[in-house]
């Protein structure tokens, strides 16, 4: 495999609704940024590049089909190679790693990796319904129906089996809601405090509004490029920004469909199959992790998305990553819901099961410099959404993916003050992020992980 | 000049075929509720499944309707996809059973909406099923036992 570099990108507003635009067109503005960034203009841009990867979730919320190629078009890439990929809420990170793949197996040197959604075409309820569909339609969704509820379920357990409350989640949707303020591409840029966040309507008990992302219109784009694409980019007038941002590895993982069919699997099993070396080396985490299978908790079980773990671990091996706490330097995760972020910092190593809850309460996810109202009682150590994650950025499905490796990349680039026009975001000296795409309630998770060249 | 925004309807009849998990709705139908068990290992999904995930052997049917069964999550929904919101609000649960190894999503009722707690998980519960059956999941529903 070749080396892979995350070289420019964009992101078009997230908004409710973008009736201004086609969806076409909103891709274009997230296109002509990230051409833009490049010093390029849209004709020499078009001679360079290879190929795409489209990335867009449901073909019910634009009905149309083949909205793929009515993008190709549009950007000028015809009739260069391209292909749709759709994985539920990991579509846009799935489209990432196949552009990764794309230029990391030599079949092109500059990928474009672009996703939308358009979800503003429909009312809210029929919106759900739409994302619902990604539940099993023999035995899940005529009896659910609801996302919402699928999650409130699964945390309902992980309050029961590790005391995790309303109130540790809450602090994510006030920490990632703040984070936004500060991030001119977000959809909700509002300070929030815990009582806001419980006081909100009640969507599916214990979530409430304040606790789930929001439908959203966007788009976002990621160039990808091979050594040979940054000279090819360079000969043609283009400016590759240094220090270069290389993709150090990818993971994926699958689980079943019906979140009831994930297995409880034993303690040994979960040694020896899932857990991480870091974990392996602590007596005192064995210990715990004994401690707890012996009152019964089991593994994924609904409390713990599997795929996710294997994704962490796969990107953390050939990443080089021991210890994520202290290796990476920023997450961007999926938290399509406050509960879901705990549940993934569990997943991705940041703490050990069942200490999600204290940890988000804790202040370590948080940035430092910014008031969050809250009274934390530890130093920032690892920023989780810096960006605002989908919470208060929003989530048109296909985009939020790449939305996660654009600001990420300007992270790892240091320029998220250029970008933002505010510097309150910039991870200092950041040197290697995480992104974590995640469908449905855990089938497919990817984990990339981004490293600057010094 | 501003968008011009229009409707556009749209409307489709699936004919949805249940396929080699249809005597678990002929059973429901006749107020059993079937599971699928490996024959070998013995594994056994409450919700149904032809193949065992692990051996790919064809499964067999059980019948569990008298097992003990009780809450492992729980929820309430008060918003939901349009199909759904004139039950708001709705009760989620996930259920486990005796000597099964996987859970069974279904309806809570006989329980009030408004007095959800962590309380009712472990809580022991029985299947009910519905006088005429519409052969669909909710054809079986859950009460306090």
């Amino acid at each position: 495999m070749r080396s892979v570099y995350a070289i420019s990108g964009g992101v078009s507003k997230f908004a409710k609704a973008r009736p201004d635009k086609t969806f076409q067109a909103v891709i274009k503005e997230a296109y002509d940024e990230a051409i833009s960034d490049l010093g390029l203009d849209f004709r020499t841009f078009t001679g360079v590049a290879d190929g795409s990867v489209a990335s867009y979730f449901s073909d019910h919320f634009s009905r149309q089909l083949m909205a793929g190629i009515m993008a190709q078009d549009y950007l000028g890439l015809l009739p260069k190679p391209s292909h749709r990929v759709e994985g539920g809420g990991a579509t846009g990170g799935l489209c990432f790693q196949e552009a990764w793949k794309s230029v990391a197996s030599g079949d092109m040197d500059v990928c474009v990796a672009y996703g939308f959604e358009t979800m503003s075409h429909v009312e809210t309820w029929k919106g759900n319904e739409f994302i619902a569909l990604a539940s099993d339609v023999s035995w899940d969704y005529p009896v659910g129906g609801f996302y919402s509820g699928y999650y409130a379920m699964m945390v309902s357990r992980h309050m029961k089996e590790f005391g995790t409350t309303p109130e540790q989640m809450a602090a994510v949707s006030v920490k990632n809601h703040r984070n936004a303020y500060f991030n001119p591409y977000a959809q909700k840029r509002n300070r929030y405090t815990i009582e806001d966040v419980r006081n909100a309507p009640m969507v599916a008990w214990p979530l409430t509004r304040l606790d789930i992302c929001v439908m959203s219109d966007g788009a976002a784009v990621t160039i990808l490029a091979s050594e040979e694409g940054l000279a090819r980019i360079e000969q043609a007038g283009g400016r590759v920004r240094r220090p270069l941002v290389k993709v150090a590895g990818i993971g994926r993982g699958t689980d079943a469909m019906r979140m009831s069919d994930r297995p409880h699997v034993g303690y040994d099993t979960f040694m020896r199959e899932y857990a991480t070396e870091q974990e392996k080396s602590s007596d005192e985490t064995l210990s715990y992790y004994k401690e707890l299978w012996d009152h019964g908790t089991r593994y994924p079980g609904v409390h713990s998305f599997r795929a996710g773990r294997s994704a962490g671990n796969m990107a953390y091996k050939r990443a080089g990553i021991v210890n994520p706490l202290e290796d990476l330097d920023f997450v961007e995760l999926h938290d399509a819901y406050t509960s879901s972020e705990i549940q993934t910092y569990e997943d991705l190593g940041l703490c050990r099961y069942g200490e999600g809850g204290p940890f988000a309460a804790s202040g370590k996810a948080f940035l430092p410099g910014i008031d969050y109202g809250l009274d934390l009682p530890d130093d920032p150590v690892l920023p989780v959404n810096p960006s605002g994650g989908l919470i208060a950025c929003g989530h048109p499905v296909g985009a939020t993916g790449l939305m996660q490796a654009v600001f990420s990349m300007w992270q790892l680039q240091g320029t998220i003050n250029e970008h933002f026009g505010d510097a309150t975001l910039q991870v200092q000296d950041a040197r290697r992020g995480a992104i974590h795409s995640h469908a449905g309630t855990g089938t497919y998770v990817t984990v990339s992980i981004l490293e600057r060249e010094d | 000049m501003a968008p011009i925004q229009i409707e556009q309807g749209y409307s489709i009849t699936y004919l949805h075929s249940y396929g080699q998990d249809s005597p678990w709705f002929a059973g429901a139908t006749n107020k059993k509720l079937l599971a699928s068990r490996d024959p070998e290992t013995g594994y056994t999904y409450a919700t149904p499944r032809g193949h065992d995930m692990y051996t790919g052997e064809e499964t067999e049917w059980v019948d569990i309707t008298d097992r003990k069964a009780s809450v492992h999550a729980v929820t309430v929904c008060y918003f939901g996809s349009e199909e759904f919101l004139p039950e708001t609000p709705y009760v989620l649960a996930l259920i486990q059973y005796e000597g099964v190894d996987t859970l069974f999503l279904t309806r809570l009722m006989g329980v009030d909406p408004d007095a959800v707690s962590l309380d009712w998980i472990d809580m022991e519960v029985k299947p009910r099923f519905l006088r005429n059956s519409k052969l669909k999941p909710t054809d079986v529903y859950f009460v306090p036992a």
